[in-house]
């Protein structure tokens, strides 16, 4: 298997599979793959705290789990705090000399909601505190496990069943939370943005944020055919078209240098990406215009910053 | 997991309803969903394993002689394996149980 060569240089054991298959997440649910990717990457010696959320309803109904690691569900608000209380009690217990020197990764993991809405006092609190932990975001912009109500991720213009469209109301009426610029702000050691899409580009930001000594936030957009009302073979496609249009960037920031680690030369209008999805589909010409100006001045913005921060 | 599911009452979880078993949901056969199943041209496949590598159920397993396959008690038939292919070599196509 050539692809397994390939993969070693980015993790251990390539056909190690720590979410393992009998999972009942939705047919073409790109979130779980993007868990699947990012612990192959973690490797076996890993523990993970999971918020409530999709990920956590679809593999551990119990009692049965797909897990292969030692996993903990907590509830939406403390996802980071339980993190960093398994890695304060992993430093103890290695001071004390009760197991081995070996760093074990801390991994926190939270949807978009768990992440951006209720688990950000808890997040904040943990990155400030410097804790030695990777906190997964996984961004599928909205509460899809209760069946598609808004988060402060949706993007503009979104229909949920608490942002429907209508007569008076577009659908979702805010712009989408910068989450990873606010990570940033924290001033940790590393902050990236990926998407399942671009599998390799995802292997290097994990294995990045496992070697940084500091808490690090790695953003990933999981596609979700279910609440974005797209065909479920289209998942990995729309990733794909969410970065190429400028939507969603692809970018990591390491000890404040901002770098993109995938720039298309033009980006591709973002009508391409919206059009084909069902919760798009009540906008119109004069909104997609809105969207697409305001996707330019982001990506203009980013552009400066890597720019700005250059060594 | 010895028993089915189905099969456990409460009074068989353990405190704190801790599973003791990794990776059991094995048992929880998800290819029932499927109504399409992945059917592969090997004289058209490279054996680039793009397939294993997108299938979230990691369903996509390579055989001995390299080539992958899909395993039946876990596809659940979501396409993406023949839509990402770059070669063609993947077709949907009805599954008859």
């Amino acid at each position: 298997m050539k692809i397994l060569k390939t993969l070693e240089k980015y993790m251990e054991d390539p056909s190690l599979e720590l979410v393992a298959s009998g999972h009942r997440a939705c047919q073409g649910c790109a979130e779980v793959l993007a868990l699947r990717m990012a612990f192959k990457v973690l490797g076996k010696n890993t523990i993970v705290a999971m918020a409530t959320g999709c990920m956590e309803i679809i593999s551990t109904p119990l009692p049965i789990t797909c897990w292969r690691l030692p996993w903990i569900h907590v509830a939406f608000e403390n996802t980071a705090a339980v993190a960093s209380g398994i890695e304060s009690a992993i430093r103890i217990l290695m001071a004390k000399g009760k197991i081995d020197k070996k760093w074990i990764n801390v991994v926190g993991v939270a949807g978009d909601g768990g992440t951006s809405d209720i688990g950000l006092q808890a997040l904040s609190g943990a990155l400030e505190r410097g804790h030695r932990l990777i906190y997964i975001c996984l961004d599928n912009e909205a509460y899809m496990n209760t069946g598609v109500q808004r988060s402060s991720s949706t993007p503009y213009g979104a229909s949920t069943t608490t942002s429907p469209p209508g007569k008076k109301s577009i659908g979702q009426s805010t712009w989408k939370k910068d989450m990873p610029k606010i990570a940033v702000a924290h001033n940790i050691p590393y902050v990236a943005t990926a998407c399942p899409s671009y599998p390799f580009d995802l292997f290097n930001k994990l294995k990045k944020a496992k070697e940084k000594d500091g808490p690090s936030y790695i953003h990933i957009l999981s596609v979700c055919p279910t609440g974005w009302r797209i065909p479920s073979e289209m998942a990995i496609e729309y990733g794909r078209l969410a970065v190429r249009c400028g939507m969603f960037p692809l970018y990591e920031v390491e000890d404040g240098v901002y770098k993109m680690t995938f720039k298309p030369d033009t980006l591709i209008p973002v009508e391409e990406y919206i059009k084909g999805q069902g919760r798009f589909r009540h906008l119109t010409e004069k909104e997609i215009k809105e969207i697409q100006q305001r996707v330019n001045s982001e990506w203009e913005k980013l552009n400066k910053l890597c720019e700005i921060t250059k060594p | 997991m010895a028993k089915k599911m189905e099969e456990y009452k409460w009074q068989d979880l353990n405190a704190g309803c801790v599973i003791d078993e990794p990776g059991n949901s094995l048992q929880y056969k998800t290819g029932e969903w499927r109504i399409l199943r992945p059917l592969t041209d090997y004289s058209k496949c490279t054996k680039c394993g793009l397939c294993w590598l997108f299938c979230p159920d990691n369903a996509m397993r390579p055989k001995e002689d390299g080539f992958f396959a899909s395993h039946p008690d876990y596809c659940k038939g979501c396409g993406i394996c023949a839509q990402e292919c770059k070669f063609e070599a993947i077709k949907m196509v009805e599954d008859k149980k």
